[in-house]
């Protein structure tokens, strides 16, 4: 046994894929290799449809496994025992592994789930799982076999020239490595959704970039803060990525001083909307993504939407749109992003919103009421004094 | 030009204090409780400390005690008391204004079963003395008002509170306590141990250190502790000592307390040139801190039609810092309790601002200040009234 950690990482729909499989894997390898980058001395290597991370032993395994089970890609992952492939060696590494977890939790059962890669090794994997199992049943004596209920699951993997010993699979969260389906521009707001529609997409190997709107002085620094906390959690998962933070407040006043007050939000929306546009086609996005989700507020009624969506060429992901908010909800705790958007600060979308905004707003209405406004100029103002930020994960 | 007027929130440290903290970091660093030298340089600075504390309030020595902030002291004092004295009763007394210092812990002590009484205030932000009067009875353990209110300035009459209570004493054979936080009075106007049993002192709002309180506790009282550990403060306050903190307080209490009048003297201008000029050139607006019996650091005002929120950023827009009646989000609203009791509509809440002077201000930052003040409500209330 060498004197290192090693983890055993397993790929997702990566697998799946034909003579594209390669590339996936490769992406995938690069992915890993990046996020442990901070850690010194790590190994990244693919072998026989399956990647190996191997890691110095000092260092915390707990870490390791939080970082790689952030990489899109990865079905799961398995803290591992190496040993040589030798039906012996096997058996007294099995002993080792079982004692220690024996220390460790006090386990009275278990059950050998054996596998043999390697269809040269001489014994059958029925037959591996007996020898070990008689082994680990010789060498600890407090254990007995549980084939229906085992408090732990041993599993053996014989491969050509070494075999491996684990117990656990820590589900990744699957999906595609980054970088393998193009670039999306989010509208990033400091609530639930959108950071869960930035993960969603990026979860498919989409890069992304940000786009956020505030109303300075109406929204305070703290928000803008908050922003860049949730931004950075999502670059946890999708990388490091620009954020683009663009000043709504005079926007709004000219829609607040010349428009219908029922109409600011949706037509707010649609500002919105051109402005991500714009600044999507400067930095090579070819989409837009949004946290939108049919029926959630007034402005994602389906017919506010028909008129948001009108407002530009892009294609836009809603990866949102037919979920339950409860769903939405427990993915962005699951992700991590929860905590931080339910912080109570103001943003800009509930700056100057109206008491009764219209839920059913008719294209030709709301073209008219732009009419009023000189938008191109408006949007050109916003983008010119723009601030463009670099978020990187903690 | 930097004008910083959120002086009831937290003050600058005074260059000498930073010194004294810097000289327990850097030289004296041991630890009071041990037997060499440097332990024992380490006890004098927190006893020299204690002295300072002690003698501007005119307390004895051993009846100050260090603590973590003004929270934990108001927390000690309610529990304290509480814990000690349940046998006696379990009415508890105390003003809708306080600090939620006080106020969260009557929470708390209302679920373990004390009554807490709450004595309402009148429109200029003061204890209503006759509620207070009828509520005190045979049952009641503790009283306890603020010295000055921290949202609008008004000084509450202690020595009035403290007769009534002294009074109820004699007359009934009771031992009902008085606790009073003087957390924005101190280092400011006079705080006396006559104003109460128990008083509240804080390090941060005194140009000294953030992260250290003082409880004061009249001689003969008993409250129960509730840190314990290693006999630190005479086993009030276990903990080892937050030195440089301490010496940090104590240096800044030297200084504050020796130059209260020409210091104080500096807010009341600045503070009167400020309400005048406001009063002058911006109309509709009211002056929530009362006239009379209003401490000089406190100047708070509604500018009706506008979001004191907004006003604060525009405000820090051109480096001037102030606070407001409400932290808003529309979807929740934080309004301020205190504007609350004082009767204040939500409109009238959600435009007030609270200005707090130190001696650091000048007539010249005020005028600074008036000029972006007037700007800032005028391009608010424009967009304002097309709602």
């Amino acid at each position: 046994m060498e004197d290192r950690n090693t983890f055993i990482v397993r790929c997702g729909e990566v697998a799946l894929k034909g003579l594209n499989k390669p590339y996936f894997e490769r992406m995938l390898v690069e992915r890993i290799k990046k996020v442990l980058k901070k850690f010194e001395n790590t190994e990244v290597k693919r072998h026989e449809g399956l990647i190996f991370v191997r890691t110095p032993e000092d260092l915390n395994s707990e870490m390791v496994i939080k970082e790689i089970s952030k990489v899109f890609g990865v079905a799961s992952i398995s803290p591992a025992v190496e040993t040589v492939s030798d039906i012996d060696e096997i058996g007294n590494a099995a002993v080792e592994y079982m004692l220690d977890i024996i220390n460790k939790r006090g386990i009275k059962t278990f059950k050998v789930n054996a596998k043999r890669a390697d269809k040269n090794f001489p014994v059958k994997s029925p037959e591996i799982g007996r020898i070990i199992g008689a082994k680990v049943l010789k060498g600890c004596k407090v254990l007995k076999v549980d084939v229906h209920n085992p408090e732990c699951m041993l599993f053996v993997d014989v491969r050509r020239d070494k075999s491996y010993i684990f117990e656990q699979k820590i589900s990744g969260f699957g999906g595609l490595p980054l970088g393998t389906n193009g670039k999306g521009m989010v509208l990033l707001s400091g609530g639930i959704d959108s950071p869960v529609a930035a993960w969603m997409m990026a979860k498919r190997g989409m890069l992304i970039e940000a786009v956020h709107f505030h109303s300075y002085p109406y929204t305070s620094e703290r928000a803008r803060e908050k922003v860049v906390d949730l931004a950075k959690l999502v670059a946890g998962y999708c990388g490091n990525f620009k954020m683009h933070i663009v000043n709504l407040l005079p926007i709004q006043e000219m829609i607040v001083q010349n428009c219908p007050e029922e109409e600011t939000t949706i037509l707010v929306r649609r500002f919105m909307m051109k402005i991500a546009e714009k600044i999507a086609l400067e930095t090579d996005c070819g989409m837009l993504i949004t946290g939108e989700n049919l029926g959630q507020v007034a402005s994602q009624t389906a017919e506010a939407l028909i008129v948001t969506d009108e407002s530009v060429k892009m294609p836009v992901m809603r990866p949102l749109i037919a979920l339950d908010k409860v769903d939405i909800m427990d993915i962005a705790k699951n992700i991590g992003t929860f905590e931080t958007s339910i912080l109570p600060y103001e943003d800009c979308c509930t700056v100057f919103l109206p008491k009764h905004p219209t839920t059913k707003p008719k294209l030709a209405k709301i073209l008219e009421s732009e009419g009023k406004i000189d938008v191109d100029k408006l949007i050109e103002d916003a983008i010119a004094i723009k601030e463009v930020i670099s978020i990187y994960p903690d | 030009m930097f004008v910083y007027l959120d002086n009831s929130a937290t003050t600058k440290q005074y260059e000498e204090v930073n010194e004294s903290i810097l000289q327990m970091m850097k030289f004296d660093f041991g630890n009071p409780s041990s037997l060499h030298r440097l332990g024992i340089n380490a006890e004098k600075a927190v006893k020299e400390a204690r002295k300072n504390i002690a003698q501007s309030i005119g307390a004895n020595n051993d009846e100050i005690f260090f603590t973590s902030c003004g929270t934990e002291s108001d927390n000690m004092a309610l529990f304290g008391v509480s814990e000690a004295r349940k046998r006696r009763g379990n009415k508890i007394i105390v003003s809708e204004i306080e600090h939620p210092a006080v106020l969260e812990p009557c929470k708390k002590l209302d679920k373990m079963g004390f009554n807490i009484q709450y004595i309402g205030v009148d429109t200029k932000g003061f204890v209503n003395i006759n509620a207070l009067e009828e509520a005190i009875d045979d049952k009641t353990i503790l009283v306890s008002v603020m010295h000055v209110n921290n949202e609008v300035g008004s000084i509450q009459s202690l020595d009035k509170i403290k007769e009534l209570i002294n009074n109820y004493n004699k007359k009934s054979g009771t031992e009902i306590l008085f606790h009073t936080d003087a957390v924005q009075s101190y280092g400011k106007l006079p705080v006396q141990t006559s104003y109460a049993d128990l008083i509240t002192l804080s390090g941060h709002k005194i140009h000294g250190p953030k992260g250290i309180g003082v409880l004061y506790i009249k001689k003969g009282i008993n409250i129960e502790p509730y840190i314990y550990g290693g006999m630190q403060e005479r086993g009030m306050r276990s903990g080892t000592e937050n030195v440089p903190a301490i010496a940090g307080i104590g240096k800044a209490s030297e200084i504050c307390c020796k130059s209260l009048k020409t210091r104080y003297n500096t807010m009341t201008n600045v503070k009167k040139y400020l309400l005048e000029g406001i009063k002058n050139e911006i109309p509709d607006i009211k002056v929530n801190s009362p006239y009379e019996n209003c401490i000089s650091s406190v100047l708070n005002i509604s500018f009706l039609g506008v979001r004191g929120e907004v006003l604060l950023h525009t405000l820090e827009n051109s480096d001037i810092y102030v606070s407001t009646g409400s932290a808003c989000s529309s979807n929740k609203k934080a309004n301020s309790h205190v504007l609350r009791a004082m009767g204040l509509s939500d409109k009238e809440i959600e435009g007030a601002v609270r200005f707090s002077f130190s001696e650091f201000n000048t007539i010249e930052e005020m005028d600074y200040v008036l000029h972006h003040l007037k700007k800032g409500v005028s391009q608010f209330r424009k967009l304002g009234s097309f709602r």
